[in-house]
């Protein structure tokens, strides 16, 4: 029967979250032994329908069949029943746990009714890691494995549970391109077992790698399923966006001149008195954009919190227009030029519950411009937050009194960038500056960015997105293991060099 | 129609009426269970308070330690602190106040001032230790501030039995100099003229002769506006707000999150050892007392705090209900027998409802999507 | 000399006993993710439960049955509170130590004539030589715990749900039970503790029998590391501070300190141990948060 080619159908599922409507009658239908994307933007939808699929939500409406037949998917237990695993973009382990104990968990191996039989789980999960090549060290605790293991881990877990159809939510993100061949390997062989693997993401390079076929959905409705070796990256960009896609930066080329910002050897430890950054130097020009490539991990938060004072430095310096400014304070770095646009707006960058006018200040509040002997000055900050909005279009215009998490992402992010800048920064450290953006405020972003530059000011960009880095960036440095391993002009960019160097390879130098 | 109730029930006040008047069902449920006749006892408690003028004043004496405990615990909250050390940081104002107005000989009026300040220094820096603990070596401050609680305690009655502080054979220490205390006409309505003129004066009689009615409330009052200000329109406030809202958008901004934890604690002390001199100063015996538990003054002001949810003002209306619901409390065991402790299990389901009040958000939410489902 | 060493154990002993039940009420509702700042009020209606029950029916065993019985009860307020409605766990606990007396003096004006001291128990829980069965039943079950929080499939689950209850839920294990279970199990071991007091240490329920030691188990917990054993070590220490008072503040001990000096060393003593030990801070990574579908 022809029904029974599909692994997995979804028909018509609406969810809603309050009164925002997640999905809006998606279909789906997924083949039986195939790599099957699932495409869309940030926020578009596709994680949601995934975990409708793995139980972890109620659909408000609409039906499942698995292999042919309805199923009500109440709770993860019963997705796991029916052979789906699921691994999710944030890895759902328990770091205090071992490995072998993050694998059982649920579904332990016990004698004599509930006493844990370690001893056994741990021939299990080696006889499973061997088959399919996952390599693992099962005693380890997750706290202390790099993330690709990890990564590896969560899929043990699936296939612990027999899993015949496994989803994976965004998972090169955190992977080398070493790794992600890697990966994709291992879901041929998965593939060529019989299993069906479904994968969420917005990189389009790993569609036209791995998938058979990829499904579109753009602001949670169905819009299309394609053949991908039958789609160019730019189709699959425009459906996705809903219009034409512009994926260059504009910008000229850049005329640095004298050093303004320097590191020198610094070396930084993290909260378990690991060397994170080490033996780290580094040089900026006043009107350039230095990009620092590199997989998450590898020191680059670290180096942030170094630079910003959030974190002590363990040795070296790290000077501004001639001034050290390493292990003093955050202020005393904005004092001195630097300013920070952070990875993560709603942990650093912005008070959510504060109306947004007072997101503004929150690093000028007490200078005498918006503050008269201790007590505030509304009248400058409100006239200061009126003018920002115009500047930066921010939507919704009225929204100054309102709080900040009544804004969307791309707004939020309009407002940290116009605090940053209105301190007139010698140097921006721009880190992730478009995580969870849509593509139109990336390209916003992106032009602020240059157009900082072109005044006479630098910029530190770090990003894990290598196609943002090499777009913007004047000069790139890679960065491995808490160290810059290769530097490369605009113009002298070798992808697959740079690749290779962030996941800790060596340049061959050819005979 | 059904909507405004949903929009209704998301209203802060709204729910803290709920919940004030959630509290009173199950007071009376519970009085019901122990055969105590819940209208009989709630209209004594309501009717006692505004039976004599007399009683009035008393409930109004009552609420000036409430409104500042209460302030003192509603502006460590807005830093993100929960400060259950009122008690002790009330203590430590009586002990300074008593000390040094019991001791030094000083002219009226300097001498109230000083006492204050003294007290609010006292107070604070006890608070400030507590705030210390917290910045420097991550102790919670619920289990530090509930330490030093009972060491307070203990204190004070160390040192009522220290010779030249304590009087011999009582349970008292001595009391502040009389010409600090802050009794209304405390002077003129012993003396000679002031009694004649009392005595064909009798409402008037029985405030003045009968409470111990003191100017305390008004400077309790004041204190309230202060705090206001201090949150809302100063740099101060603005630093206190932005690191209980997110502490690390506000350490990344630069503002120095361990030297406002400090600051915090020792203006929430300072409001607590406030209370505890204004205490000394306006109501008899004027004195420390040897004492087997805790006061409770700063357990209340924990309970004004969250029924205000932490608006300073707010404070000064809660302070008046508590102080209202224990005064009742009190004539009702008095006059009919019912235990008073029905007012703690009030006030405890009422803070216990404010702590849910989110469930008023989700049932708000509930009633919102069934009519958007109806709508479709 | 042997006998005042004894004896000083033997009070220790007497007086950690209820701590340790109460600290592992700490232990293993922090464990699943729950703060509990209400062990206080749980083990003042256990206390008086165990006390209350204990007169009526003279018999000391029921009594202690029913002090968990109520504790366990209060727990669960604080349970739906924190779990089905995500209340500030703190402030539910706050809630929870006013109705926690609140409902013990109102309940002993009711059964005891008005007043608020319970009348003494008949018969309190056996002893040996002036050492009470609690000791050993307790020290039983630390034992339990340590084996049930780190050698079973049961354990596992709940200390996976304090740690990241999002990675238990996507596999398939019930959330909101495992904490509902140890909250309750909390509040009957705090209940235990309070009846440990009314039915062993002293024989009769009065507003001041629980005064602070909810909140020295709650600081135990932290000095143990959340871990049932270090928690246990904990009790003893405070334990031994609570004997000091009693043996240094008889007549006949070798230093005079005025009572109230010495009735504050329990709480100072807790003040320097936090300060000296305790350094960062290793409680369950999601203690505290309460757990919303779906984040």
């Amino acid at each position: 029967m022809k029904d029974q080619q599909y692994a997995v159908e979804m028909q018509s599922i609406c969810k809603y979250f309050d009164n925002f409507c997640a999905l809006n009658s998606v279909d789906l239908k997924i083949k039986k032994g195939s790599v099957h994307a699932l495409l869309g933007e940030n926020g578009a939808g596709k994680t949601t329908l995934m975990n409708v699929l793995y139980g972890l939500y109620t659909p408000d409406s609409g039906k499942i069949l698995i292999n042919g037949q309805h199923v009500e998917m109440k709770n993860p237990n019963v997705a796991i029943e029916h052979k789906i695993g699921m691994v999710h973009q944030h890895f759902k382990l328990v770091e205090k746990f071992t490995v072998v104990e993050n694998i059982i968990l649920g579904k332990e191996v016990v004698k004599a009714g509930c006493v844990l039989d370690i001893h056994k789980a741990r021939n299990e999960v080696k006889k499973l890691s061997e088959t399919y090549g996952l390599d693992v060290d099962p005693d380890a605790k997750i706290e202390d494995i790099s993330v690709g293991m990890q990564q590896r881990i969560e899929i043990l877990k699936a296939l612990y549970r027999g899993v015949e159809i496994l989803i994976l939510d965004e998972p090169t993100a955190v992977l080398t391109p070493q790794e992600i061949e890697e990966l994709i390997s291992i879901m041929g062989k998965l593939t060529k077992d019989g299993k069906t693997i479904i994968i969420i993401t917005h990189k389009l390079k790993e569609i036209k790698k791995s998938s058979e076929y990829c499904t579109i959905i753009r602001r949670g409705k169905y819009i299309d399923t394609v053949d991908v070796k039958d789609t160019t990256e730019q189709q699959l960009a425009s459906m996705m966006v809903g219009r034409e896609v512009n994926l260059i930066v504009k910008k000229e080329k850049a005329k640095p001149e004298d050093v303004v910002f320097k590191i020198d050897d610094l070396t930084v430890e993290d909260s378990r008195k690991i060397e994170r950054v080490k033996n780290f130097s580094l040089s900026i020009r006043r009107g350039e954009i230095v990009g620092i490539a590199g997989i998450d991990g590898n020191g680059q938060k670290e180096l942030v919190e170094a630079i910003t004072c959030l974190k002590k430095a363990k040795s070296g310096k790290i000077s501004i227009n001639g001034t050290e400014v390493q292990n003093t304070s955050p202020l005393n770095v904005i004092e001195h030029g630097i300013s920070t646009i952070h990875e993560d707006r709603q942990k650093r960058g912005l008070v959510l519950d504060f109306p947004v006018k007072y997101n503004f200040i929150t690093e000028k509040y007490n200078k005498p411009e918006f503050s008269n002997r201790s007590i505030l000055n509304e009248k400058a900050i409100s006239k200061f937050t009126e003018d920002s909005i115009k500047e930066y279009d921010i939507r919704p215009e009225d929204c100054a009194s309102k709080p900040a998490k009544a804004l969307s992402g791309g707004n939020q992010q309009k407002v940290v960038i116009a605090r940053e800048l209105s301190n007139d920064p010698d140097l921006l450290i721009a880190f992730q500056p478009t995580r969870g953006l849509d593509v139109g405020a990336i390209e916003f972003v992106h032009s602020t960015i240059v157009k900082h530059r072109d005044s006479g000011h630098s910029i530190l960009l770090i990003s894990f997105e290598l196609d943002e880095i090499i777009n913007v960036s004047d000069r790139i440095c890679v960065l491995y293991d808490g160290q810059i391993v290769g530097e490369f002009q605009q113009g002298e960019v070798d992808e697959e060099l740079i690749g290779l160097l962030m996941a800790g390879g060596e340049e061959k130098n050819e005979i | 129609m059904r909507y405004k109730i949903a929009e209704l029930l998301n209203k802060s006040v709204i729910k803290i009426v709920l919940a004030i008047v959630l509290g009173f069902l199950v007071g009376a449920i519970a009085l019901i269970l122990a055969g105590y006749d819940p209208i009989a006892s709630y209209s004594m408690m309501i009717t006692s308070i505004f039976s004599s003028p007399q009683n009035m004043v008393q409930v109004l004496i009552l609420t000036m330690p409430n409104i500042l405990t209460g302030l003192s615990v509603a502006f460590a909250f807005k830093t993100g602190l929960f400060n259950i050390g009122g008690e002790g940081q009330y203590l430590v104002g009586c002990m300074a106040a008593v000390i040094v107005g019991g001791e030094l000989k000083m002219p009226p009026v300097i001498n109230i001032i000083v006492i204050m300040l003294v007290a609010i220094l006292a107070g604070g820096l006890y608070g400030a230790l507590a705030g210390l603990l917290k910045a420097k070596f991550g102790i919670h401050e619920v289990i530090t501030t509930i330490m030093l609680n009972w060491i307070a305690l203990y204190f004070n009655n160390y040192l009522i039995s220290v010779p030249g502080i304590g009087v011999k054979n009582t349970q008292y220490s001595i009391a502040i100099k009389q010409n600090a205390w802050t009794n209304i006409l405390s002077n003129w309505k012993t003396s000679s003229s002031g009694k004649a003129y009392l005595a064909s004066h009798h409402t008037l009689a029985t405030i003045l002769l009968g409470t111990d009615i003191n100017y305390g409330l008004i400077i309790a009052i004041a204190a309230a506006i202060f705090i206001w200000f201090l949150l809302y329109k100063t740099t101060f406030g603005y630093q206190v707000r932005a690191v209980g809202l997110n502490k690390e958008a506000a350490e990344f901004a630069g503002i120095g999150v361990n030297k406002n934890i400090i600051m915090t604690m020792f203006v929430a002390g300072g409001l607590a050892g406030l209370a505890g001199a204004l205490q000394m100063a306006g109501s008899a015996p004027h004195a420390l007392s040897t004492l087997a538990t805790e006061p409770g003054y700063g357990f209340n002001g924990i309970t004004v705090a969250l029924m205000a949810n932490s608006a300073p003002i707010g404070c000064i209306f809660t302070a008046f209900l508590l102080s209202g619901l224990q005064f009742g409390g009190s004539t009702m065991q008095m006059n009919l027998g019912t235990p008073s402790e029905v007012v703690n299990i009030m006030i405890g389901v009422i803070v216990f409802f404010v702590a849910v009040a989110s469930m008023f958000t989700m049932l708000s939410e509930k009633i919102k999507k069934r009519r958007v489902k109806n709508a479709d | 000399m042997l006998t005042s060493i004894l004896l000083a154990i033997s009070i220790t002993l007497m007086y950690s006993a209820p701590l340790i039940f109460a600290g592992l009420g700490g232990v293993i509702s922090e464990n699943a993710g729950v703060v509990n700042i209400g062990i206080e009020g749980m083990m003042t209606i256990g206390a008086f439960a165990g006390a209350a029950v204990g007169y009526f029916t003279a018999n000391p065993w029921l009594g202690f049955l029913a002090g968990g019985l109520a504790g366990g009860m209060l727990a669960l307020i604080h349970a739906v509170a924190c779990i089905s409605f995500r209340a500030d766990q703190t402030i539910s606990g706050v809630a929870i130590n006013f109705l926690g007396p609140g409902l013990a003096l109102f309940l002993s004006r009711k059964l005891f004539q008005g007043g608020t001291t319970t009348k003494p128990v008949p018969n309190q829980l056996p002893s040996f030589h002036g050492n009470y069965v609690t000791i050993p039943i307790v020290l039983l079950f630390v034992l339990i715990m340590w084996f049930v929080l780190y050698k079973t499939s049961v354990g596992l689950r709940i200390r996976a749900v304090g740690e990241n209850p999002a990675a238990a839920d996507t596999l398939g294990i019930n959330v909101y039970k495992v904490k509902y279970l140890s909250v309750f199990t909390s509040g009957v071991l705090s209940g235990f503790g309070g009846a440990a007091m009314t039915l062993a240490v002293v024989s009769n329920f009065t507003p001041s029998t629980i005064s602070g030691q909810g909140f020295i188990a709650l600081a135990a917990v932290i000095f143990g590391k959340w871990k049932p054993h270090g928690t246990m070590c904990a009790c003893l220490l405070f334990g031994f501070a609570q004997a000091l008072v009693v043996i240094l503040g008889g007549s006949n001990s070798i230093i005079q300190i005025p009572s109230s000096i010495l009735s504050m060393l329990p709480y100072v003593l807790t003040l320097i141990i936090l300060v000296a030990f305790v350094g960062k801070s290793t409680a369950p990574k999601a203690d505290g948060i309460p757990y919303v579908k779906g984040q």
